[in-house]
Parts: structure tokens; sequence; C-alpha cells
């Protein structure tokens, strides 16, 4: 959107133009200042929990850190695709990891205010949603518990 | 062609005077913007709306990502 606004704004009769790829999302990620509605509230990416047990889908069930209830499988780029939950992770030690994992678990994005997550993990009684990229890549865990204590 | 900048880059052009606009929907902006923003919609992106910036100045547009 920022390009064809830049170009936009060139035929306009600007001749000095650029744009920030990064845009919001990387602003906010870097932790800067915003302003509006919802700076200052705490977001997805501050309250996860960034240290959280991986996988590979090749992985033995029984060789996944239980630890904390939950283990996000992900591709060698840390691309998430999908999650072992208490249940899963307290099935079959020798079952592959691909075959029991939990498809596509809806994820946020890190600048997404909490309040907005608590009440969606309520509602759809989520224990826990990964943290993600726009382009898919793990950033941590949010447990309810810790979103509704954030909120 | 408008150069993309970095944040690095991007906060020093403020500290020298360059003009910030948000061109997401406005319901947007008014949820999160950075600091000294304008919110100027792509979808309103015409010369009325320009008129609030400085045309000598240089100009950073930006939304969510690069999407």
């Amino acid at each position: 959107m920022a390009p064809r606004a830049a170009a936009r704004l060139e035929l306009l009769g600007f001749t000095d133009v650029m744009h920030y790829p990064g845009g919001k999302l990387d602003w906010i990620a870097a932790g800067l200042p915003s302003e509006g509605d919802n700076a200052g509230h705490p977001r997805a990416g501050t309250v996860a929990l960034t240290d959280v047990p991986v996988c590979a889908i090749d992985d033995r069930v029984g060789d996944v850190s239980k630890r904390l209830g939950v283990a996000v499988v992900v591709d060698r780029d840390g691309v998430v695709l999908g999650l072992l939950r208490e249940k899963e992770l307290a099935g079959d030690p020798a079952a592959r990891v691909e075959d029991v994992m939990l498809l596509g678990p809806s994820t946020f994005r890190p600048y997404v205010p909490i309040k907005e997550i608590a009440r969606y993990m309520t509602e759809h009684e989520l224990e826990s949603s990964p943290i993600t990229t726009s382009d898919g890549k793990l950033v941590g865990v949010l447990f309810r518990a810790d979103a509704m204590r954030a909120e | 062609m408008a150069a993309p900048i970095d944040r690095d880059r991007l906060r020093e052009m403020l500290t020298r005077g360059a003009q910030l606009v948000e061109v997401l929907p406005a319901e947007e902006y008014r949820e999160d913007h950075l600091p000294g923003a304008i919110s100027i919609p792509l979808t309103e992106l015409d010369r009325n709306r320009v008129a609030v910036l400085d045309s000598s100045r240089p100009v950073i547009v930006y939304c969510w990502d690069s999407a």
C-alpha cells in the first residue's frame, strides 16, 4: 500500500518521497512508542513467552519437551506448521509429531492489543496461541492466563 | 521512484523535518500510528488531502508492513 501511495504522491507533484516498508509492524515490534487509542496498552508480542519448546514434524512426541504443556511445530525457517497441546503431548510417545499435531492453530501478530486476544481466547477456549510475524514465523506463545492478567 | 527506507533512516529523516503520512484507513490510524504521523488513507489521496503537506520537504509514507 505504501509504495502505491508514494507513487501517487509523486504524481501529485511531490519530488522527495520515501516509503517505510517496515511500517507500523516494524516500529511497534522494536518497542518504539506509538500514538492512538492502543498506545500504552500491552500487546501480544510483549506478553508472549518467547522461550518456548519447538519441534519438527519428524520428531517423536516422546522427545518433545512437556515443560509448558504446549510445543510449537515449526519448519527449518521457524514458520509455524502446527501445535502440540497437553492432550497431544500426553499421547503415544512413539507417534510422529506430524501425525498428531493440531493443524493451522489460531495465531496472532505481535502488535495486536492483549485485550482483543484475551477476549478471543476466552470465547474460543484457547489455552495458548502462537504469536507469529506476517510471514508466519514464530515469535512466542501467548498463554490465556497471561493475557487475562495483562489485559 | 520512491526509495524504501529502514527504521533508523526514518528516525533520522524525522529529526530533519520529514513529514510522515500513514495511508491506512482512518480507523487503523486512530488505534495506532507513529508519533507525529498524519492520516491520509490511500483511498483519499487526492489534491485536496495532500494540501496539508509541504511539497518542498521530504514525505515518508507507511502502512502496516511492506504489503
